[in-house]
């Protein structure tokens, strides 16, 4: 079985992009609401190719498939490497979950699905295509055009909901990504004129050269090109300031697209930050290092507050993403590793899956409380524990990772980030860890405790007239992926570690109880603590 | 001044003045116009800088096309959004509801159109 | 995996299943989920002997899960861990028959029950842990499961002290985060070490070390309600009796005062945390804690708020026994952690039954409450004796082995804490006595649930733990140096683990 699985993995690279798009077009063709079963079994198989391509890529290294037989500089490079693996894999473990409760939500009512779920499969299709494409591209050019077809594809999905403010939403959305991708656009002109290339491994060295002989022109040019670069990307991710356009449109869309754009889509442009300010940008913009932090720190905090004031239970949620995506921008200065071994990007990625699934999980739970209420506020949670409790108990499991308590998969993340921060004597960004969490514990307790309210017998026998079906599968895979995002914790974070931090790193301390340190890194330069 | 560096110039000069229509401009179409030129001056800076020893390099050339084609994609995708929130709510103006309110009271209508929404996300 | 890794697994188990099952079963089910309840319960207590008779017979028990490098998860059985499982398992099953009675016909049993067995799950999880970050995994996990059960019965007043309880217990478990971090990344993930392990640490860190103390200390700390940490236990009070049984004899309370002998013993060792001048302050801490909560408890009308206050001046007795340097006041505080659990688990359970039956909430309203309950007073007599510390009692142990360990350790102003405090207990418990066997009953209780039929007093469920419970407490007041007693084990621990050369 393992040895097949290897054998799909190099095929895995094009069938990831591919697959998608097939079924994509597919849907498409047969109409409208059609095609969730197509969608589902493909995100099946998805799923299975993400996990050949991580296990392959852990054994052996980085995979690479040269476009058409092509290759760079003239055709597109495709490389999979433990980051990108990891980050397709939480994009289709996160959609197949999804895309089985997105079937139950949308056709509940008979056959015909709701009219917010008429282009749904075509749309998710393409985003899902868009997503993996953008983790397999190796060129900055390429990497633009992946982020405007998922761009273009979340709008698509943010409008799909209907109503005049969804679509006002979308259009707010698309602009600031249109503003975003052109300012990033903008970078990758000036980097190519610089240096007559866009892949970044060629750029890696003659970037880090031209900044080390200060003075030439072509290292100002870096610079600016890497500032509009990152400007954009931000814009993209939401980061604080540029979070504004984030909670109407992911808080007004259909639950299942909230999810999506929530738990997948953001995190493509956060993954690129990471990709280039740790990699052929990082000679440019190691000084300013700071800079992220400091947004992060402001979009925790941010965040934080709008959710514990947020009336709509949807948008409580939004404003915790905006919120947890601050996380993921703190630890961008912490070069090296802790006492763990674990290095930066690692954690973060575990950090991007843990929220992934906890807030994919809870805008399912949202989705499914306001469509069996039929109202939307935070204070019509009251009394919710009698009538859906698995649905309660999945966004408690859900909050458990986003606040970051054990034995989630944010949990340990967290820990890991207090290490590394320790270990580099950032005190600072300690206290904010553990304030996030707290906050993050005042908004998601906001909803749980009401849950709890006995409410009168006559407005319980009232509501449950009114009760609208959920079905079953839905609050299922919604508590899957809360259900995962707490295992995490427990199983996925020695795999998912050593995945991006190449196979080897970790190894050894595995069964030793006195030594934290990674034998291979005790050496160098990066051991982590004094 | 290089023929090169006089093309990337005003690449840049376009890009800047699309990107403060698309921030600044209330009217939505005006804004998917702005939108245009700012995707114009990006694929002029591309073409423009690559260029070695005065021959075009195809390299660039092809992404630019590749860059139209988003475009056109997206300016679509726009006008489609735009015709429904026109369907839907008779304007085209990028403002909600509240704010159309508040502006005719006077306030807030100065503020930058996106930015404006920033803070009242749930009132 | 061989069976010295399964067994601790298994108890674990024995309480997380049945949790799990339980909260899937539809609210009807009554007989089902009683079953379960028992069944767990009671393999539980099967599954602690087996290991009880292993640890006897030498052997190792330990388990552990790799979750990232260097972050263990580590189970081990040990003699100190061992106290605390054998407590909480037998408690927790006279605790789970009194909650079948006492919530027998009230709604949302499933849930309630559920969140029963997972706060067990991790009380047995804390006492198993055999590092840092085992300890804090399950710790966390204990704030979570009491946190439904405090708010069980979902009035505005339920909700608000709920949400105290989280808010104080959330912040401590930030602290303790921070601190155990910080620890863990000077330390290298060291698990919990008889004498310590932080003395490999000095000299060159001693500020550090007393930084991660403070920081450890306020974390358990709060759980162990020491003040100015205490504020959420009285308000905790509106939870159902079983609840507050729970909170106070068997999981939260005591997994705090749990907490800092461990830090105290197995992290920093007595005598590391002696010469970094830590255990003074901790003393000192403890004793303010001893008097302000007995001073409080006077001035409390409802039943339920002054022994709640009456658990904060307890509690802390362990934490003086621990800061007490030296085996005898170690002895004194372990010891009380088990007669502590046991007095104060009757006294509650004697509370609710109270409330139950007659709807009796005030110490005002128990006027002759003997003659028509003598049972449950009875038992309730024997637990607020034991509390002030009476011959014969369970409490009179504790007390003198840890007066004697404070003029051991010459901390002569202990024993004046120590005396002070047993005059304020007998201050706020004999007026209480006195009232219910001497005064005489009213026409009308409050609120009669239960009608007396003849000797039976009330539900049968509801008396038979609160006797096994008091019985228990008397026993290990007569027969303190009996091999099975808890203060033999007591000794074991303080000569086997802490103090002998020879280790």
């Amino acid at each position: 079985m393992t040895e097949r699985l290897a054998m799909l993995a190099p095929l895995a690279l094009p069938l990831l992009i591919l697959l998608p798009l097939a079924w994509a077009a597919l849907a498409f063709v047969l109409g409208t609401g059609r095609g969730s079963r197509l969608a589902i079994a493909a995100a099946a198989v998805q799923l299975m190719l993400a996990f050949a391509l991580a296990s392959a890529v852990m054994d052996g290294g980085p995979l690479h498939h040269a476009a058409g037989g092509w290759g760079a500089p003239l055709g597109i490079d495709l490389v999979a490497d433990g980051l990108a693996a990891a980050m397709l894999l939480l994009t289709q473990a996160v959609a197949l979950p999804l895309f089985i409760f997105a079937r139950g939500y949308f056709h509940q009512d008979g056959a015909r699905p709701d009219a917010a779920g008429h282009h749904f499969w075509p749309l998710a299709g393409f985003l899902v295509a868009g997503m993996n494409a953008l983790y397999l591209s190796e060129d900055i050019f390429n990497l633009y055009v992946t982020l405007e077809l998922v761009g273009l594809a979340a709008v698509g999905l943010v409008a799909s909901g209907g109503g005049a403010a969804q679509t006002a939403a979308a259009l707010r959305y698309l602009f600031a990504a249109l503003l975003g991708s052109g300012a990033y656009l903008l970078g990758v002109a000036l980097l190519y004129g610089a240096f007559g290339s866009v892949s970044m491994a060629t750029l890696t060295p003659l970037i880090a050269g031209a900044s080390a002989s200060a003075g030439a022109g072509a290292s100002e040019v870096a610079l600016i090109a890497a500032l509009l670069m990152m400007a954009g990307l931000l814009m993209k991710s939401a980061l604080f300031p540029f979070h504004f356009w984030l909670p109407p449109a992911h808080g007004g869309a259909p639950a299942p697209v909230s999810a999506l754009l929530s738990a997948l889509v953001v995190k493509a442009s956060i993954y690129l930050v990471l990709r280039l300010w740790l990699g052929p940008l990082a000679p440019l913009l190691t000084p300013l290092a700071w800079l992220p932090t400091l947004l992060g720190t402001a979009a925790i905090l941010w965040g934080s507050w709008r959710a514990i004031h947020a009336e709509r239970l949807k948008l409580l949620v939004a404003y915790s993403t905006v919120a947890q995506l601050g996380y993921l921008f703190l630890a961008l200065p912490l070069v090296g590793v802790g006492s763990t071994g674990a290095s930066a990007s690692a954690i973060l990625t575990l950090q991007a899956l843990a929220h992934g699934l906890g807030k994919a999980a809870m805008f399912a739970a949202a989705g499914i409380i306001i469509h069996a209420t039929g109202r939307d506020r935070v204070d019509d949670v009251a009394g919710i524990a009698e009538r859906l409790p698995l649905t309660l108990f999945t966004f408690a499991l859900a909050g458990v990772s986003l606040m970051g308590l054990p034995p989630s998969g944010g949990f340990l993340a967290k820990w890991l980030l207090i290490d590394l921060a320790m270990a580099r004597g950032h005190w600072p960004l300690v206290a904010v860890i553990l304030a996030g969490g707290l906050l993050a514990a005042i908004y998601i307790f906001r909803v749980l405790r009401l849950a709890f309210l006995n409410l009168p017998e006559a407005v319980i026998e009232a509501e449950h007239h009114k009760a609208r079906v959920v079905p079953r599968s839905a609050e299922w895979m919604a508590f899957t992926l809360a259900a995962a995002s707490v295992l995490l914790g427990l199983f996925g974070g020695l795999p998912l570690l050593q995945l991006v931090d190449g196979v080897g790193a970790g190894e050894g301390v595995t069964s030793g109880v006195t030594s934290g340190l990674v034998p291979g890194l005790t050496s160098g330069a990066v051991v982590g603590a004094p | 001044m290089s023929g090169a560096l006089l093309y990337a110039i005003a690449g840049v000069l376009l890009f800047a003045a699309g990107a403060a229509g698309v921030v600044l401009l209330d009217h939505l179409l005006r804004r998917v116009l702005a939108f245009n030129i700012m995707g114009s001056g990006a694929c002029l800076v591309l073409v423009g800088l690559a260029q070695r020893n005065g021959i075009p390099d195809p390299v660039p050339q092809a992404m630019v096309l590749t860059g139209i084609v988003v475009a056109v994609a997206a300016t679509g995708l726009a006008l489609a959004l735009i015709r429904r929130l026109h369907a839907q709510t008779g304007h085209a103006d990028g403002k909600t509801e509240e704010e159309r309110v508040k502006g005719e009271t006077g306030a807030g209508c100065s503020l930058p159109a996106s930015h404006s929404v920033a803070g009242r996300g749930d009132d | 995996m061989t069976t010295n890794e399964l067994l601790p697994l298994l108890v674990l188990l024995s309480s997380l299943l049945p949790g799990l099952v339980i909260f899937a079963l539809p609210e009807a089910w009554h007989g089902l989920r009683t079953t379960l309840n028992l069944f767990g319960a009671l393999a539980k207590i099967v599954l602690v002997g087996l290991l009880l008779a292993g640890v006897q017979a030498g052997e190792v028990y330990g388990f552990r899960h790799v979750v990232a490098p260097g972050l263990e998860l580590v189970f081990k059985a040990d003699a100190l861990g061992l106290l605390f499982i054998t407590l909480s398992t037998v408690l927790w099953l006279f605790t789970t028959l009194y909650a079948i009675g006492y919530l027998e016909g009230a709604p949302h049993r499933s849930r309630f029950f559920g969140f029963f067995s997972l706060c067990v799950t991790a009380t047995i999880g804390i006492a198993m842990a055999g590092n840092l970050f085992t300890f804090f995994v399950f710790y966390e996990l204990l704030t979570l499961a009491t946190f439904p059960l405090v708010a069980h019965r979902g009035t505005p007043d339920a909700k608000r002290g709920a949400t105290v309880y989280l808010g104080y217990t959330l912040v401590g478990g930030a602290a303790l985060l921070a601190g155990i971090v910080w620890l863990e990344s000077l330390s290298h993930h060291t698990g919990f070490t008889h004498g310590g392990f932080v003395a490999t640490l000095l000299p060159g860190n001693e500020g550090a070390l007393k930084a991660i103390f403070v920081l450890l200390i306020a974390g358990v700390g709060v759980k162990a309600a020491i003040v100015p940490l205490h504020g959420w236990l009285p308000k905790a009070m509106v939870a159902p009796a079983p609840v507050s049984a729970l909170l106070h004899a068997v999981a939260v309370v005591k997994a705090g005062a749990f907490g800092i002998v461990r830090i105290v013993y197995e992290v920093y060792g007595a005598e590391t945390a002696h010469a970094l001048g830590l255990m003074t302050p901790l003393a000192v801490l403890a004793a303010i804690t001893i008097l302000w909560g007995s001073l409080r408890a006077l001035f409390q009308n409802e039943l339920k708020k002054r022994l709640a206050y009456s658990t904060v001046s307890q509690v802390s007795y362990i934490v003086l026994g621990t800061a007490l340097f030296g085996p005898i006041g170690t002895i004194g505080g372990l010891v009380h952690l088990v007669h502590q659990g046991v007095m104060k688990i009757t006294l509650f359970f004697a509370a609710g039954t109270y409330a139950e039956t007659l709807g009796i909430h005030k110490i005002s309203e128990m006027d002759g409450v003997g003659r028509r309950m003598p049972l449950t007073t009875m038992a309730f007599s024997l637990g607020a004796l034991g509390m002030m510390g009476a011959p014969l009692t369970a409490g009179a142990v504790s007390k003198a082995w840890l007066g004697d360990g404070a003029v051991a350790a010459s901390m002569d102003w202990a024993v004046w804490v120590l005396t002070v405090s047993s005059l304020l207990n007998a201050a706020y418990f004999l007026p209480i006595l006195w009232r219910a066997w001497v005064r005489k009953s009213p026409e009308h209780w409050p609120d009669e649930h239960i009608v007396r039929r003849g000797y039976v007093e009330t539900h049968w469920l509801l008396l038979i733990p609160l006797l096994v419970t008091a019985a228990l407490s008397v026993l290990f007041g007569v027969l303190p140096a009996d091999m099975a007693s808890p203060l033999s084990w007591a000794q074991m621990i303080a000569e086997r683990e802490y103090f002998l050369p020879q280790r």
